[in-house]
This record gives structure tokens, C-alpha cells and sequence, in this order.
């Protein structure tokens, strides 16, 4: 199945039953299985008038406790960062579906563009199969700390057929949701009022720095606790690789390829763009003449490996912008042999 | 006839003679009256007149209130039903998506008309199109109450607002938006009314408007909507004794109060 | 000393009051008026005089919840200074 389809389907193994999206090339495809598909399992999707409305019908449905989702691609996310920030604040559980158009979002996805201190788990699959399991994940993971997870997929992910199974997983034990908004303590003197500002029933005004500590105190432990990778023979390597998404797939196969021509390169990729697994890279370029940062922009996760390494090694930049006619991301960085060429060049640029 | 010293009653504490007490301090779902919007305030009144018709329906245990972002959501630290706070005109959509997820439970949004009909009017509309199955409430004073005053899309022509000190113009500022009725000509529209409080007859409508579209959802029929004028003597630079009449003649003449569309029976 | 006979009462929170007098032309017998003196926020707040029907119009219209209302079993007759 596409991507696209791995998606939706492990999102309904995972117990999802709200979505609301608009569409947009190349998310649209997720979007048209949630239509199909949710139905089936007693659950409802809207075609919302707007980006802006969608993330606000699904911070309505998660306000209720149940599963819920949405989604867009970079543009319409751009419309959704005020929610996704206040959604943190408001600690409610959504899983956020960016299908982006190459990988110039990560600053949005990792950084954020909404307002105020606040991050949230950003997982970036580098194929339809790990798509499926990061999508599940991501569904556990919202609940787990009552936080936004947001999945970062791309064009290439998005309309390529691979073969994936869907296997319900079951990653442990949740807190009750007992925070869920049902309507059932109207009238009890502890009813509920899930709200980003801090307000608390019975009492006047807020406390807005005692809610911001609490909030961060908790995404210091999300980062502390969410970091994932994946490494490749770095431990002799002199240059190791650094890609994420379905770029890095590329960036494996050249690795696997050159060392097979026993040419000293490793790889590393960040699973969770955020927490960024920092001490992991660090650990993994110890003792390696260079590092080299492939990315499908003009330069964004370079700041992160640069944050990791804080000078244990040069940093290469071997990626840059590199889309289609029609700026929708499959450029022609998506080569090995392009890779190829770029990896050897960084090669020779850090070996005397 | 001004009272003199010896007439006043001793209103300090409950009857001694047998009474029955008819009506307490705060609605039933409001945890306290202490809040601090200003002297004069329509909202307040506007919103016991909302909890008091929620818990006659008896819909205390079965109602969500997703409320929008002026000088209400202050209230909502009294409000005692389960509520989901909102962005600036976001209210309907989140409505929308937890009445899908919730159909049993009774959905209602508090706006006021700078979250509705500024910031929030396609919300507003999508949803009422969609005939979402949920109630919303839109609290107009015809400004910003919550920044000071400013002009919002229903102030009315030749009020005076923060940013409109020489009142509203045409030319400069455009038209207010008569919202009750743009609602009312969308097919997803069940019910849509327009009340006020500013006195007692017209408070006592306005309950009766809220009680047939809370009724309303509950049969399922659609989007339901009650728009509801309230005072705001501060904004409207005027004192607060002033306040009904200048809601009557210069926000009544122009947002006509009245039931604008009803099922078909 | 003629009387005048009430058939309920209220109970004022006068401290709550912000002084709006929206509860004045509101009472259908028009039996609260404003008081002389002033509460802690130097506010005047409603004052009762003989004549109240326990009507509730008052905590209808109070923006601030500062009536309570009651109504007599029997009407309660007030001496009323002429």
C-alpha cells in the first residue's frame, strides 16, 4: 500500500476516530483514506472549510478524550501553528499529520510557529512501514504526556506502494482520562474546563507563570524521555552522515554502498526531530574527522547536529534545496548516485 | 417618594418570619457571583439567564460549553458545567468536533460578537451550513469590551468606539454585519433568534429563545442560534442607568430582536 | 401610621454591589432604591422599603448576583412612616 494508506490504516488500528483536514497536495491522499475509512469504524471525518477549523474540530474531538487527528502539508500547517501551540498549553492529545513538500518544514515542525515557550514530539518515518509504526507511536505517545505528536512525512512517502502490514501494537499502559470532557460533572462543583490559559473553576484570574513551570517541567521530561535514532557503523567511522525522513534511506543505502568498498563512513538519523537525539550524535561522531549534514533545504537540521557536536567535529553541509517543476519535493538530491558523489566529496574534504 | 431613614427593611440576612426562598444569589451551575466585569454589564445577566434554562432542561450533567475569548471567558472560572475554553472564534469548530464525538451530550458555544462575527465568522457560518447539531450563543455589545471598547463588525452606525471616537461611519468603517439573519438564510439553520437584557420582559424572551434552541438541538434537527444583546455602558461611554436605553434605541434599532427562523411547524 | 404590606423580601450581598442601579427601574413595585451611604468599594448599593412581591426581577437583572429572594407564607405588613 501508499504511504498515505499505511497511515490512515495504522491511525485506525491505533483506536483513532476523529479527523478533519482540507486538502493539499501531497496530503491529500491521507485526508481521502480517513474519508473512506473512519466510516467503517464508527468514526467521523469532516472536510473542514479551512486549516484553521480542521485543527480546531479536532481539538474539540481529543477535548472529548477520544483519539483524534489531523493534518496538512507545511502551507497549511502554517495556519494551524496558533492551535498546535495552544493545544500544548491546553495539554490535550492530537497526533498532527505534516505530508510536507520536501524537508524546508523543520524548522515549523521542530521549532514551532506558534506563540510562547512550548515544543512537541516530532517523528519523522523514513518509510511506508516505519510511517505505520511511528503513527501508532505517535497515537500512544499523545496520550502518554497529554501532548501534540506531529508525524513528519513527505511527498516520496506519500505516493510510494511498498509492502506494509498493519499490526495492532500495544506499547503499554495509559493514564486514565479522567481530564476528558463529557459533560457528566455539570452541576457537581468539579466540573471540568480543559483551557490553555490556566483558569481553574472557583477561582479568580490565573497564574499564568505557575502554568507555564508546570508545562515546561513537563516538556523537560517529554525531551529527556522521547529521544529516538537510528546508527550505522559510525563506531570507526571518519564520516558519519546525518539525514532524516525519506531522504536518509538514500543516505543508508550510499553508506552500506561505499562501505562495501571499505571506505570508513557511518550513519546516523534522528527518528524524533524533537526531542533531537543530541547525545547520541555526539556519541556517535566521537573520534570522527567530520560530519556530514544531508538535508532538503537550505540548511535547517544543520543548527541541530551543530547543537550536538558544539565543536567535536566539523560539520558538513552536503543537502541544499532541490524540488520537482512544480516545487512539490521530489528533486533530484533524491539519487544515490548524487548522494554518492556528495558523500565522497566531504570525504576528501576532511581526510589530509 | 425617597425613603426615608425608618423604611429601609433589613434586607441582611434571610427572613425570619416563614418565606420560601424563590431565588438564590447565583443560578444553580454557577459556583459564585464574584467576578470583575464593570458596573452595568450585560453578560453576567445574560449568562444566568443561560445556566437557569440549562438546568431546566435538565441538562446540568449533560452539557458542554466551549466558550470563546472577550470579558466572558472571566466567567467561565464560575461556570459549572463541563467547558472547553477556545481560541479567539474558534468556539464552532471546536463545538463541531466534540458534539461528532459526543452526539448524546448537549453542545453549546459562548462567543461574543468581536469572536464570532470578527474573528470567528467563518466558523460560525461553515458550521450553521453544516447544520452541525450544536447551539451557539453569540453575546453582542457591538464592541470589544475586553481591550476597552473597540469598534467589532456589529457595532452600529454613529456609535462611538475606541478606534471610532467620532462614531461609526460608512465611508471609513463600513456596515455592521446583521449576523442572526445571515445565519437564519443557511440551510443547516434550524433556529435562529435574536434577543437582549435589557429589562426584565425582554430577559424572560430570551430565556424563551434559548429554551427552544437548546430544545432544538436536542431533537436533532440542526443548527440552532440565539444572539443576544448586552449592555456595555463602558464601551459605549455611557453611564451604567444609561445602559438599557442606549442598547434599546441605538443597538435595537439596528440588530431587530425577534425569532427570524423556526422549524417548520 | 398607615401599612404597607409585602408579600416576599430579598436578601442584599451590598459589598458585592458596583452600585449599577440597573435593579431601580427593573423592580416592578419599585420598592429598591439607592442608599445614602456608600459600601467598601465607596459604592451606593439597593435598599428595600415596604412593598416587595418576591417577584425575583431584581436577581433577574443584578450583573453582580446581589439578591437572594424570598416569599412570605402569609404577606408581612410594614409600618410605613407617612
Amino acid at each position: 500500500m501508499e504511504g498515505s494508506e499505511a497511515i490512515t490504516e495504522a491511525a485506525l488500528s491505533a483506536g483513532c476516530r476523529f479527523f478533519a483536514g482540507y486538502p493539499m497536495t501531497p496530503f491529500t491522499e491521507v485526508h481521502e483514506g480517513f474519508a473512506r475509512r473512519l466510516p467503517d469504524v464508527g468514526g467521523v471525518c469532516i472536510n473542514a472549510e479551512s486549516e484553521l477549523e480542521a485543527v480546531g474540530m479536532a481539538w474539540g474531538a481529543a477535548a472529548t478524550g477520544a483519539r483524534a487527528a489531523t493534518g496538512s502539508t507545511g502551507q497549511g500547517l502554517s495556519l494551524m501553528q496558533e492551535s498546535l501551540s495552544e493545544i500544548t498549553r491546553a495539554e490535550l492529545p492530537l497526533v498532527v499529520f505534516n505530508m510536507a513538500r520536501g524537508q524546508g518544514d523543520y524548522f515549523q515542525a521542530t521549532r514551532g510557529g506558534g506563540h510562547g515557550d512550548y515544543r512537541h514530539v516530532v517523528l519523522a518515518p523514513i518509510d511506508a512501514a516505519e510511517a505505520a509504526h511511528l503513527t501508532q507511536l505517535a497515537f500512544h505517545l499523545a496520550d502518554l504526556w497529554r501532548h501534540p505528536v506531529l508525524i513528519y512525512g513527505d511527498y516520496l512517502l506519500a505516493h510510494t506502494s511498498e509492502a506494509v502490514e498493519i499490526v495492532h501494537r500495544d506499547f503499554g499502559p495509559l493514564p486514565e482520562k479522567d481530564w476528558a470532557v463529557d459533560g457528566s460533572l455539570g452541576g457537581t462543583g468539579r466540573s471540568r474546563n480543559v483551557n490553555p490559559i490556566g483558569m481553574t473553576k472557583g477561582s479568580k484570574g490565573i497564574d499564568p507563570a505557575a502554568f507555564w513551570d508546570h508545562l515546561q517541567q513537563k516538556t523537560d521530561r517529554i525531551e529527556a524521555a522521547e529521544a529516538r535514532f537510528e546508527t550505522e557503523s559510525c563506531e570507526d567511522a571518519e564520516l558519519v552522515v546525518v539525514a532524516f525522513g525519506t531522504l536518509a534511506r538514500f543516505a543508508r543505502y550510499v553508506v552500506r554502498e561505499l562501505r562495501a568498498e571499505d571506505l570508513p563512513v557511518g550513519y546516523f538519523r534522528p527518528v524524533s526531530l524533537w526531542p533531537y537525539p543530541k547525545g547520541a550524535l555526539l556519541e556517535a561522531a566521537r573520534g570522527c574527522g567530520g560530519v556530514a549534514c544531508l538535508e532538503q533545504n537550505a540548511g535547517q537540521m544543520i543548527d541541530d547536529v551543530r547543537l550536538s557536536l558544539l565543536g567535536e567535529a566539523p560539520v558538513l553541509p552536503i543537502g541544499g534545496i532541490s524540488t520537482d517543476a512544480a516545487g512539490f519535493g521530489v528533486g533530484p538530491l533524491l539519487d544515490a548516485a548524487v548522494i554518492r558523489e556528495r558523500v565522497l566529496g566531504a570525504l576528501r574534504e576532511i581526510r589530509p | 417618594m425617597s425613603s426615608s431613614r425608618r423604611d429601609v427593611l433589613d434586607t441582611s440576612a434571610a427572613p425570619s418570619r416563614p418565606a420560601r426562598r424563590t431565588a438564590e444569589f447565583t443560578p444553580g451551575l454557577q459556583l459564585s457571583g464574584d467576578h470583575d466585569l464593570c458596573p452595568g454589564c450585560g453578560e453576567p445577566i445574560a449568562l444566568r439567564a443561560i445556566l437557569e434554562t440549562l438546568a431546566e432542561l435538565g441538562l446540568a450533567d449533560a452539557a458542554i460549553g466551549v466558550v470563546g475569548i472577550g470579558c466572558y471567558t472571566a466567567l467561565t472560572s464560575l461556570i459549572d458545567v463541563d467547558l472547553i475554553q477556545a481560541l479567539h472564534g474558534r468556539a464552532p469548530s471546536v463545538a463541531t468536533g466534540a458534539k461528532r464525538m459526543r452526539p448524546e451530550t448537549l453542545l453549546f458555544t459562548l462567543q461574543g460578537d468581536g469572536d464570532m462575527v470578527n474573528e470567528g465568522l467563518q466558523e460560525v457560518i461553515h458550521a450553521a451550513a453544516r447544520g452541525e447539531k450544536i447551539t451557539c450563543l453569540l453575546l453582542n455589545n457591538g464592541v470589544f469590551g475586553e481591550t476597552g471598547g473597540h469598534m467589532t463588525a456589529t457595532t452600529v452606525l454613529g456609535q462611538r468606539t475606541k478606534n471610532t471616537l467620532e462614531g461609526r461611519n460608512a465611508d471609513d468603517h463600513g456596515h455592521p454585519i446583521p449576523i442572526a439573519e445571515l445565519i437564519a438564510r443557511l440551510g443547516g439553520t434550524g433556529y435562529a433568534a435574536r434577543g437582549s437584557v435589557h429589562d426584565v420582559k425582554s430577559i424572560a424572551t430570551t430565556r424563551r429563545y434559548l429554551r427552544r434552541a437548546f430544545e432544538h438541538q436536542l431533537r436533532g434537527e440542526g443548527f440552532s442560534f440565539v444572539e443576544i444583546l448586552t449592555m456595555c455602558p463602558t464601551g459605549w461611554f455611557v453611564p451604567t442607568a444609561e445602559g438599557p436605553r442606549y442598547l434599546e434605541e441605538v443597538m435595537g434599532s439596528v440588530h431587530v430582536t425577534g425569532e427570524l427562523k423556526k422549524p417548520g411547524r | 401610621m398607615s401599612g404597607v404590606a409585602s408579600r416576599g423580601t430579598v436578601v442584599i450581598a451590598r459589598e458585592r454591589c458596583k452600585g449599577c442601579t440597573l435593579c431601580v427601574p427593573a423592580c416592578p413595585p419599585g420598592v429598591l432604591h439607592m442608599s445614602e451611604e456608600v459600601n467598601r468599594s465607596g459604592l451606593a448599593y439597593p435598599e428595600l422599603v415596604a412593598g416587595c412581591t418576591g417577584c425575583g426581577a431584581c436577581s433577574w437583572v443584578c450583573p453582580d448576583f446581589c439578591f437572594e429572594v424570598y416569599r412570605y407564607e402569609e404577606p408581612v405588613t410594614h409600618a410605613v412612616s407617612r
